[in-house]
């Protein structure tokens, strides 16, 4: 294993946070707060409470996750069609390093990104809206998870990519949407049957599910089903990107 | 000597179709100095991309130090760096910053003393925090040079050093390769500056259509093909030369009054004297007398238009 090179890799990528800190942090920390103020505050003050929890707690884990997925996907995407794009990427294919360990290192600093976003998120949270963590172990869990599982669906994307307008398609047209109406702001319950069933597609709301059962104990799916499609994401990914760096798509020919 | 690098029978052909290496055998010295010479769209860089990792070899086999490039990269990459034809940076990291990730990349632990010594040697001492988006294409170039040694790398690759390079930076970048030589490092630059591989190969193998047309000592090359000229002007034009001048390879430039003898350098039999004697009795005089001896180019352009 060649340790030494996953730290330069992961080393480097965070780097590129710090460099760009307004970026990287504040625009999405601002995004959300301003969640939560509108949501939160204004309108969640007249609404009534879901679970009997309020809307501004009710809509916190949702955001966070809705942050960390979106963040995951494009931070790792970006982070390896950056080198792919300039060329610099000659210099990974050229060293001693295997695809696992470039994989680990890429991915390895977005998801770790990506979790220091949430943590933050969630420590802003505080300042707009009261909120209580009932299971932290698996809290921390599901947030782990689902960084880990968004950063390899970006770095898949990354790779794949021949372009900027495609490395932003996913994310903008898929990952967001799909997170939007993943749960977030409200409970699935509240759908109309048919509409019910249809969510159940979105692999979002097995994550927003989990995630908010970590804080409030309720959920709109069983805990046991968010854990295994968590679980299967990752795993697909994994796949996936096994596969990419077994026949070189477009980054070897 | 020892051999460091081999290349046996490699032949590629791109997804697109077209063969880009055929049939490609090469064997090279632990630290020696070899020029890959050949025109655009020879193979230069598909060559030095298979030893290197970046392109999937179509078959045959490559092998560094006896370890085969694909089965055991680890252990080939790790002793080869590579400076890439194009400028392929993150213009956004410090020369600093991207020094410290080559080291670690190819494996090696943080040594701050040697990668001073590099910077210095490539004189980016003083250029160490800036990013590289600021500094000119020549101080780009020795970045990507101060990169490809940053792990120690016992064989170089240097993919058209100084193409559009000034004359400052190429001369920095001969005295560098003579340095690295003289520390053992082996050194393969692909050029087609014919004046580059003349000035430091110790081998030179030419390369055209994808097929390696000669590998040949330098100084062996210039002698084995070496011509000579003998270039006579004369004091006073003649329309013609008398019939006894039939006998030689002589040239005659009745407008620039200027007979040129062509002979072999090697040879013992030339027939310079001859020449000479039969002037004298024809009473032609003569203002000036050189000699030029055939550069590499001319042996190259030769070859290549044989083979065309
Ligand atoms: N990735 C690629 N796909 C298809 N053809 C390529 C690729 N890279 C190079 N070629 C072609 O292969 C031939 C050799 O290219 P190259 O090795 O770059 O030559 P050189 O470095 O000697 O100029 C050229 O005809 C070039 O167009
Ligand atoms: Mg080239």
């Amino acid at each position: 294993m060649n340790w030494y090179a996953i730290k330069a890799i992961y080393l480097s990528e965070l780097a590129r946070t710090w460099r760009t800190p307004m970026q990287s942090i504040a625009s999405p920390v601002l995004s959300t707060s301003l969640y939560f103020i509108v949501f939160g505050s204004a309108i969640g003050s007249a609404m009534a409470s879901i679970d009997g929890i309020s809307y501004g707690a009710f809509i916190v884990p949702g955001l966070i996750m809705l942050m960390v997925l979106t963040e995951s996907t494009s931070n790792s995407s970006f982070g390896i069609y950056m080198p792919k794009w300039s060329g610099a990427i000659y210099e990974i294919l050229s060293a001693p390093v295997s695809a696992f360990e470039i994989v680990v290192g890429y991915v390895g600093a977005a998801a770790s990104k990506s979790l220091i976003l949430g943590v933050i998120i969630l420590l802003t949270a505080r300042v707009f809206v009261d909120y209580s963590i009932m299971h932290p172990f698996w809290m921390v869990l599901f947030l782990f998870l689902t960084a880990v599982t968004f950063s390899l669906l970006g770095f898949i994307i990354g790779v794949m990519a021949d372009g900027f307008e495609r490395l932003q398609a996913i994310p903008l047209m898929v990952v967001t949407p799909l997170a939007f109406l993943g749960g977030t702001f409200y409970s699935i319950s509240m759908l109309p049957d048919f509409w019910q069933k249809v969510t159940l597609f979105n692999p979002v709301v097995y994550l927003v599910s989990g995630f908010r059962w970590s804080f409030y104990g309720v959920a709109d799916v069983s805990i046991v089903w968010s854990l295994v499609m968590i679980c299967s994401f990752l795993a697909l990914f994994l796949v996936i990107i096994w596969w990419v760096f077994r026949t070189g798509y477009k980054v070897k020919v | 000597m020892t051999t460091i690098l081999e290349v046996k029978n490699l032949s590629k052909r791109y997804p697109s179709g077209l063969q880009a290496l055929n049939d490609v055998s090469l064997s090279i010295e632990r630290g020696e100095i070899l020029a890959l010479l050949g025109p655009n769209g020879a193979g230069k860089t598909t060559l030095i991309s298979i030893i290197c990792g970046l392109v999937n070899p179509g078959s045959g086999s490559v092998s560094v130090d006896g370890y085969d490039v694909v089965r055991d990269y680890r252990k080939t990459r790790s002793k080869i760096g590579l400076v890439p034809q194009e400028l392929s940076i993150n213009m956004f990291d410090t020369v600093w910053n991207t020094l410290r990730f080559s080291r670690g990349v190819f494996g090696k632990p943080a040594n701050d003393d040697y990668l001073e010594e590099v910077l210095r040697s490539l004189t980016l001492w003083d250029k160490r925090d800036e990013q590289l988006q600021s500094l000119s294409g020549g101080m780009k170039r020795r970045v990507l040079i101060a990169k490809a040694l940053a792990h120690e790398p016992e064989i170089l690759f240097l993919d058209e050093p100084t193409a559009g390079v000034d004359v400052e930076l190429r001369r920095d970048m001969w005295r560098l390769i003579a340095k690295l030589r003289s520390q053992g490092v082996t050194i393969i630059l692909t050029t087609h500056y014919i004046e580059e591989a003349e000035e430091i190969a110790d081998r030179i193998s030419i390369i055209r259509g994808g097929e390696i047309v000669l590998t040949e000592n330098k100084d062996q090359l210039m002698k084995q093909l070496g011509k000579k000229q003998l270039i006579l002007h004369l004091q006073t034009p003649v329309t013609s030369l008398p019939p006894e001048f039939d006998d030689f390879e002589i040239d005659y430039d009745a407008a620039a009054q200027r007979l040129t003898y062509t002979y072999d350098s090697n040879s013992q039999k030339n027939r310079v004297t001859e020449v000479l004697g039969a002037l004298n009795r024809a009473d032609i005089m003569l203002s000036d007398v050189r000699t030029e001896q055939t550069s590499l180019e001319q042996i190259f352009v030769n070859l290549v238009e044989a083979r065309a």
